[in-house]
């Protein structure tokens, strides 16, 4: 069977941060490849670089040193540094973005949460899909409640269900059960396993939890900003 | 349902998040357009009302003795015709300048009525020629009866409100306190909105035999032909000793550099109102993108382009204004009248009819004026959303 193309892939990357006239690498040299329809997780302790990498590979932040490319295109390297506006295509295109808090907006229902990024991008039949995912998510009754009316799990998976409206083709989750407990942890790391394995949706996810990151088919450890294994 | 939020309901969404603030800044800012309307509607009404007055008066010059030309002027259109007297001779010399149409004499009296109001007040009468003066008011119409026709008859003709307050009708008496005439209402006038509604006409021979001034007059009304030089005359006029020529274009003239000083003091107002409406948007629209902070930084990882933030921010702002003029303008429309009597109070004299003219031309003006300070307001706080980066929001909640 042939190898899956190669979707995000980095090349000697380091990301550097200026405290004074001290200079703190909090990413080190580091070369990684993701393949189409992979989960991957990163793990390690606190201040390992973990955070910093995954918005490096999403296009949030650029790195100090190194090659970045997002389905064979190269983002950033020595001499590369797109424009915001350039970004934010790309972000557009393949990246759904899951964050330990929910920022929902409180005035706005269930479905026009979800429904907020095609308000400023949408691909085709996205707006269709707003209910079968809502339902997907167990929130088919929730649709006209307000952030304030649901419980902690129930906010990540608004969060969830606006970070796939747009069909992303890789998800990216950092700590995405830090503020929920260990049920509600269990049930976000079977949405994501089933993402990937039945919707064939790339995940990264940043995580402390071992039983999270158990999910993922591959597990990164990093530590003071380098890949440990 | 699942159509996709526009920009201006997420807009929308947004005010109500902190829905005292915005009431309260859309409150300012209705009070601001308030001021504005009133104060532009009152530019409007004031020299319409003025020129209403002085094209009512149905003569453009008016002489009366040497005096103060401020005082001739107030107590002129106040229905007064000057305090000091002229002797009736000069008609014939007014008469004799080229471009003279007609001139009607007037004497104004006034005596002490301790039947009026609570403690008494002052009763004004204005004597006229039954011959000249109808002629030259002969857009006056009457609501009974008609002008007097005998030159030196106890007769009287009521303004409206005269007859109102006084509670008459054709065919009453009317008494003149302190000298103890009876004078017999042959006519009430209709409602006009000039001074003449609270006139009281009596023939000028009866007047100023009863009151002692025969011969004399306070003021000649002059109506000039239409092909005349007005200005020229006037200069002819000054040739006569000891009187005041008082042209309605130079009573227009003082009148309205008597009431520019309050028009300044109420620009003025207007202008801090502005500029506080317009602080108070910033600073809500600012606070509440500084509160947004981190979600305006999702909203750009979900795709927002800087110019989608900043057209989102910027409609905050817009409809903010646009309801808080809505507002204002109503207010304006609303309280035309309070504002009507408060101006009133403010002015040294304040002509008939409304001074506050508020309009669907003037309304849509304000709004305009309204929704600029909005876009102005907008730029800062919309220019700072755009410029958050979403990293800068999410690395605040990194490891």
């Amino acid at each position: 069977m042939a190898a899956r193309e190669i979707l995000l892939k980095a090349n000697h990357v380091r990301k550097v941060f200026r405290r004074g006239s001290e200079e703190i690498a909090a990413i080190d040299d580091i070369s990684f490849t993701c393949r189409r329809g992979e989960f991957v997780s990163f793990v390690g302790p606190s201040g390992s670089g973990k955070t910093t990498l995954i918005n490096i590979l999403g296009c949030l932040d650029n790195p100090s040193r190194g090659t970045v490319s997002v389905g064979g295109m190269t983002v950033f390297n020595d001499t590369t540094r797109l424009s915001e506006g350039e970004l934010t295509r790309i972000r557009r295109c393949y990246f759904g973005y899951i964050f330990q808090k929910f920022y929902l907006v409180p005035t706005l229902t269930v479905m026009e949460n979800v429904l907020l990024p095609l308000s400023f991008y949408r691909k085709e039949g996205a707006a269709a899909d707003a209910l079968p995912l809502l339902n997907f998510l167990g929130l088919g009754q929730r649709i006209h409640h307000r952030p304030a009316e649901l419980s902690g799990g129930e906010m990540q998976r608004v969060a969830i269900a606006r970070a796939l409206i747009n069909k992303p083709e890789i998800v990216l989750a950092d700590e995405p059960t830090g503020n929920l407990d260990t049920q509600r942890s269990r049930e976000i790391g079977q949405i994501l396993r089933h993402l990937n394995r039945q919707e064939g949706v790339t995940v990264l996810l940043v995580t402390h939890n071992p039983l999270l990151a158990a999910v993922a088919q591959r597990t990164i450890i990093l530590r003071d900003g380098r890949i440990v294994t | 349902m699942t159509k996709p939020l526009s920009i201006y309901r997420i807009a929308f969404k947004n005010l109500q998040r902190k829905k005292a603030r915005s009431t309260l800044t859309l409150i300012g800012i209705g009070l601001s357009a308030w001021v504005l309307t009133s104060l532009f509607g009152f530019n409007q009404g004031y020299e319409t009302a003025l020129n209403k007055d002085i094209d009512n008066m149905g003569f453009q010059v008016l002489l009366t003795a040497k005096g103060c030309p401020y005082e001739a002027a107030t107590l002129m259109l106040k229905g007064g015709t000057g305090l000091r007297y002229m002797p009736e001779s000069v008609i014939s010399d007014v008469v004799r300048y080229p471009g003279i149409e007609k001139v009607t004499p007037m004497l104004m009296q006034a005596v002490f009525d301790p039947n009026k109001g609570e403690s008494g007040g002052i009763s004004a009468y204005l004597g006229v020629d039954p011959a000249s003066y109808p002629q030259l008011k002969a857009f006056l119409s009457f609501e009974q009866g008609s002008w007097f026709t005998d030159p030196l008859g106890y007769q009287a003709v009521m303004g409206y409100e005269a007859a109102e307050l006084e509670q008459r009708e054709i065919g009453d008496k009317i008494l003149i306190p302190e000298k103890n005439i009876e004078f017999t209402v042959v006519g009430v006038l209709k409602r006009s909105g000039t001074q003449d509604d609270g006139t009281i006409f009596i023939p000028i021979r009866t007047l100023q035999k009863e009151f002692g001034q025969q011969g004399k007059v306070t003021a000649l009304g002059i109506k000039v032909s239409k092909t005349a030089n007005i200005i020229e005359l006037e200069n002819k006029l000054y040739d006569l000793p000891d009187v005041q020529v008082v042209s309605m274009a130079q009573v227009r003239e003082t009148i309205m550099s008597l009431v520019s000083t309050a028009k300044v003091m109420v620009i003025s107002i207007a202008l801090i109102a502005i500029l506080i409406a317009i602080l108070g948007v910033i600073n809500t629209i600012l606070m509440s993108v500084f509160e947004r902070f981190q979600e305006i930084g999702i909203l750009k990882s979900m795709g927002a382009m800087p110019a989608d933030v900043f057209r989102m921010v910027w409609t905050e702002t817009v409809i903010l204004c646009l309801l808080g003029g809505m507002l204002g303008v109503g207010l304006a429309f609303g309280l035309a009248k309070i504002t009507d009597f408060l101006i009133r109070r403010l002015l040294p004299y304040a002509p008939t009819g409304s001074l506050v003219q508020v309009n669907l031309p003037l309304a849509l003006l304000i709004l305009v004026i309204v929704l600029g300070i909005g876009l102005i307001s907008g730029l800062y706080p919309a220019w700072w959303a755009a410029r958050v980066r979403p990293l800068e929001s999410i690395r605040s909640e990194g490891d």
